[in-house]
């Protein structure tokens, strides 16, 4: 299994830097950074565009290979260059991947537990009415773009505060200033963080909820019949022991392959949900930096997703291998 | 006493399929029950009636009483008391029934903990002894395996250890063993035998191989649509049988001693058959309605059989069934009882069974009249090789070994006769098959069809001597393409060679004349046919082109008895008509002596054996054709349960790396009782086919034959 891992893991590298060097090439040729000084008035004089392009090694007088060997040489060290602005891309990177992580993950988590246990809850209860509103449920929620979902929710949540009369839904921005100063201490800053977290994960939740318990119930009905949970059946295992232990188990093994694509779809529609509640994560910097033709924002970006995406196929690699023992053992004919 | 009764059991699939259809039995303990049926009589319905696990939308009717206590209409809960510990269940298929991402042992603890309440520990102790028990090698490491890494055979006895954990008092098996090669099938019934003698639970064993239950049960039931059509002990039922059904399947039965079935007191057809009327096959839910629902294939049937379904009455001694108007037909002349004073004779007068060895031996149908060595070759096939690389890894794909499917084999097929290539599973027989009918150069050696060399020819070339050469496979249900109708299934050979448009038409409705089809079935899509006329429609297409070699790989195995019968009945007669010649691949020795005049039995990628069926089956002159037979069960009680046999230990070695010397040394019987001068002679070299100097034409690679072959039979 280690053996495995560390080919995968060298697999893996050599696509990011595949992955990461298509994005800065890309980004290099087609983004027009010196647009940003001629729409400027009064426009700069020639030299000193020259001179602060160069600086920021966005230059498109220099060779691209020229630019990529710089930019690469910098990645090297852990340095992606700088922002249009002159801040250090690497620093600003790991701040804004904070965010987004703090606002990602709760409903990420939170959203594929409840879309496997209610997809495979749905394929159980087959034909039944719970199956029937799950199915109709994350359909809805398939077809609902997430930034028209996240308004949606904002209003309902709005006219509940209406209602109460009680702020209690808060959405804009990470927290409010000053929450931490109340008489709770930072104990309110910690429960503030959290009501501005409500929303924005319920949003993440639902669309992944309705991803994962698709998938989950048709992977479900496929082991409902199976032989080897009539089998548990047969030992004396209840209908719903038999189907948790030995069906759910089982069917639990594709989803995993699943878990490496709808990683990068997560971090897709990460961008309409920071845009829509006001956080200033990864999504928000790149579709920004794209407008401004900050090449070096957008290679890293790019490359930070590539990242992403590959060790949530490695993570997915793992839990087959530790799920699925027909995998573990090798390449056993 | 009686630990499992059943009585008037009905199951019914929505919307209205009538599954089984009134059934009763009852069995004491350590007792054996057989139930007998094609597929579709309702068989499995019944098992799973039993154990209480139909689906959903099943309805259920009627009694089933486990130590006199009702199970039927208990609640999940309940039952789960109930399965598991005092009855449990033995699955068909070995392969699917064991969940995969669990360990064995692991899975025969759950069963012992969930009943037993016993820690975890203790549990895990006992299913090695468990595994012990039912023979599995080094069990206690064997028990942290998962189910992938054990063969069929060794899984059904981990489903067999499953099923006696917690000392059942009957235990139901779904055709134990139908999924597995018959060297196995034999270990693993006699797997199931030790555990019947270490519980003493009463056995339900369902299946369709007359054989199996002849050596097992002790009584027999017979099901056709639905219903028990006949009940009885099981010598006085292959004896004896008196429904018509009954009778029908054992006639169709092809047996491995080459003797033909005849029941005590003469053939109560009078020359009649049972009518393999193939899509009559028995839908439960249209039969009942009108009268008996075997009437449309009987051939004693009488005015009475169409009021109403018979009810099974008392026909013979020790509680002998059948549902059946017309028992006078099948009854016994001999006895000069009419069938009702029957009832009165409680004498057990069993006679002897007709010794088989005096049995007539069907005439052939076509008598090879010219001697074999004067008929033109067909095919011609020497030191045949066809190696498999493997390999591993995803990504880096490196070389881990050959698999030695096809290892040098010879063998040639003259016009007129039928070949058959016979061994276990993974032997390479259907492999060598389809490198034959490549028709390209092989890894080694020599493929001749009709006397050119596959090697030397180009692609026009081959494409023409297609035409000569076509192919029957194994399982009509896939091999037909459901969205093509029977006509231009049958067409599609003919377009392809370039037959005129204007002869097709004609050409088809021939071809099904010729295979026993109407022309009215050339309108239908396969799925409209039943598994016999879908052979039927294989075949027809394989002669489409006026063929003058057909390769048929398995023709018969995925069909029931009686639909077998007939499909083999049509091969025959067609061999004869057309003068075609055969390479018949099987793993079932009965279909072959039934079949074949010449057998090549294959082992690990070679033949170990090839000679002139009934010479090989009579004095199997190599360690392995003998096992092999002994393997297979004989349909007769009396006979099956006095056979001395070997019974082949061990399962096929790893064909990636074949054993040294002589292949089969290390299950070989005769290995063992060899002195060490002999025996190094196995271990050193692989023995070469030699002939035997008294058969024409045959051949066997063995350094000991058996010299005396059956003398000690």
């Amino acid at each position: 299994m280690a053996a495995f891992l560390l080919r995968r893991l060298v697999n893996y590298t050599a696509l990011v830097v595949l992955a990461a060097s298509l994005a800065y090439l890309l980004a290099a040729a087609a983004l027009k950074p010196r647009a940003n000084f001629e729409d400027r008035a009064p426009r700069p004089p020639e030299a000193v565009v020259e001179a602060q392009l160069t600086r920021l090694n966005l230059n498109d007088r220099t060779p691209l290979a020229d630019r990529y060997r710089t930019w690469a040489g910098g990645v090297l060290h852990g340095d992606f260059g700088r922002t249009w602005q002159g801040e250090p891309v690497t620093a600003e990177l790991w701040r804004r991947l904070g965010v987004s992580l703090r606002l990602l993950l709760a409903g990420a988590v939170l959203g594929s537990a409840f879309g496997i246990l209610l997809g495979a809850y749905a394929a159980i209860a087959r034909g039944r009415a719970a199956d029937r509103l799950i199915t109709v449920g994350s359909s809805l929620l398939l077809a609902v773009p997430v930034f028209v979902l996240a308004v949606l929710l904002q209003i309902v949540a709005g006219k509940a505060n209406d209602a109460t009369g009680l702020r209690v839904f808060e959405w804009v921005g990470e927290s409010t200033p000053g929450a931490s100063d109340g008489p709770f201490g930072p104990l309110g800053g910690l429960g503030d963080r959290f009501r501005h977290l409500l929303l924005p994960t319920v949003t993440i939740a639902l669309a992944q909820f309705a991803l994962y318990s698709r998938y989950q119930r048709s992977m479900m009905l496929d082991v409902l019949q199976a032989d080897f949970v009539r089998t548990a059946r047969a030992k004396g295992l209840r209908r719903r022991a038999a189907l948790l232990r030995h069906g759910l188990r089982t069917a639990l093994i594709p989803m995993t392959t699943y878990f490496a694509y709808t990683f990068g779809l997560l971090l897709l529609g990460g961008v309409f949900t920071e845009k829509a509640f006001g956080r200033h994560g990864v999504g928000e910097w790149l579709v920004d930096s794209i407008s401004r033709g900050d090449v070096n924002v957008v290679a890293a970006v790019n490359c930070l997703a590539a990242c992403g995406v590959l060790l949530a196929g490695l993570v997915s690699d793992v839990l087959y291998g530790v799920l699925d023992p027909r995998v573990r053992t090798g390449a056993a004919v | 006493m009686t630990v499992l009764e059943v009585t008037g059991l009905r199951v019914t699939y929505a919307p209205d399929v009538r599954a089984v259809r009134g059934v009763d039995f009852a069995l004491g303990p350590g007792e054996v029950l057989g139930v007998v049926g094609e597929s579709g009589s309702g068989k499995t319905a019944l098992a799973l009636a039993v154990m209480g696990l139909l689906p959903p939308d099943a309805q259920v009717a009627g009694s089933v009483r486990l130590r006199d206590e009702e199970l039927l209409g208990r609640s999940d809960a309940d039952l789960s008391r109930i399965r598991g510990k005092d009855l449990t269940m033995v699955f068909q298929d070995p392969l699917s029934a064991l969940t995969p991402v669990y360990p064995v042992g692991d899975q025969i603890a759950e069963t012992i903990q969930i009943h037993a309440g016993a820690t975890r520990a203790a549990a895990r102790a006992r299913a090695v002894e468990l595994l012990d028990l039912v023979g599995i090698p080094a069990a206690a490491r064997r028990a942290r395996a998962y189910p992938h890494e054990f063969s069929g055979g060794m899984r059904q006895r981990v489903m067999i250890a499953m099923a006696i954990a917690n000392d059942p008092v009957a235990i139901v098996a779904d055709e134990p063993t139908t999924a597995l090669d018959m060297t196995i099938q034999a270990q693993v019934l006699e797997v199931l035998r030790v555990a019947k003698e270490a519980t003493g639970a009463a056995i339900v064993l369902i299946t369709h191989d007359l054989g199996v239950v002849a050596g097992f049960a002790d009584r027999v039931m017979v099901m056709y649509a639905g219903r028990a059509v006949e009940t009885g002990p099981v010598e006085e039922m292959y004896r004896r049988p008196r429904m018509p059904y009954t009778i029908g399947l054992m006639q169709s039965l092809p047996r491995i001693d080459g003797a033909v079935w005849t029941p005590a007191g003469g053939d109560p057809w009078r020359g009649g058959r049972m009518a393999p009327i193939e899509s009559a096959s028995p839908t439960a839910s249209a039969a009942g309605s009108t009268g008996c629902s075997f009437r449309p294939r009987c051939p004693v049937a009488v005015l009475g059989c169409a009021d109403g379904e018979p009810e099974p009455a008392v026909v013979g001694p020790s509680g002998h069934t059948a549902a059946c108007v017309n028992t006078a037909a099948t009854a016994d002349p001999s006895d000069g009882l009419r069938p009702e004073e029957v009832v009165q004779d409680t004498a057990l007068a069993v006679p002897l069974p007709e010794d088989p060895c005096n049995v007539e031996k069907p005439a052939d149908p076509v008598p090879v009249r010219s001697y074999r060595n004067e008929r033109p070759v067909v095919l011609y096939v020497d030191d045949l090789v066809r190696h498999h690389q493997l390999y591993r890894g995803r990504f880096f794909r490196r070389r881990a070994g050959t698999v030695h499917a096809v290892d040098g084999v010879g063998f040639d097929v003259r016009v007129g006769e039928t070949l058959a290539l016979v061994g276990e599973s993974g032997c390479g027989k259907t492999t060598a098959l389809m490198e034959i009918l490549r028709l390209a150069r092989p890894q080694r050696g020599r493929v001749a069809v009709l006397g050119q060399d596959t090697a030397e020819l180009r692609s026009a070339g081959r494409k023409a001597l297609r035409r000569d050469v076509q192919v029957v496979f194994q399982d009509p249900f896939t091999s037909l393409d459901p969205r093509m109708r029977v006509a231009d299934i049958l067409a599609e050979p003919l377009v392809t060679h370039g037959v005129p448009a204007f002869q097709i038409g004609g050409r088809v409705r021939e071809l099904l004349e010729l295979v026993g089809l109407e022309p009215g079935h050339a309108g239908r899509y396969p799925q409209g046919l039943s598994g016999g006329q879908r052979q039927r429609v294989g075949i027809a297409r394989a002669l489409a082109l006026e063929p003058q070699l057909l390769l048929l790989d398995e023709p018969v195995a995925a069909l029931d008895v009686s639909v077998q019968a007939g499909v083999m009945d049509l091969l025959e007669e067609l061999r004869a008509r057309i003068g075609l010649a055969y390479l018949f691949v099987s793993h079932d020795l009965a279909v072959v002596r039934r079949i074949a005049h010449r057998v090549a039995v294959m082992y690990l990628g070679r033949i170990v054996e090839i000679g002139a069926v009934d010479e090989v089956y009579d004095a199997p002159a190599h360690p392995y054709t003998r096992a092999l037979l002994d393997a297979v069960p004989l349909p007769d009680p009396f006979l099956e349960r006095r056979r001395l046999r070997t019974p082949l230990q061990g399962e096929l070695p790893d064909p990636a790396a074949p054993p040294a010397g002589c292949r089969f040394r290390p299950r070989c019987p005769r290995y063992a009782g060899l002195t060490g001068d002999e025996g190094r002679l196995c271990d050193e070299r692989d023995p070469e086919p030699q002939p035997i100097m008294t058969a024409m034409d045959r051949h066997v690679a063995c350094h000991h034959p058996l010299a005396h072959p059956g003398a000690d039979q």
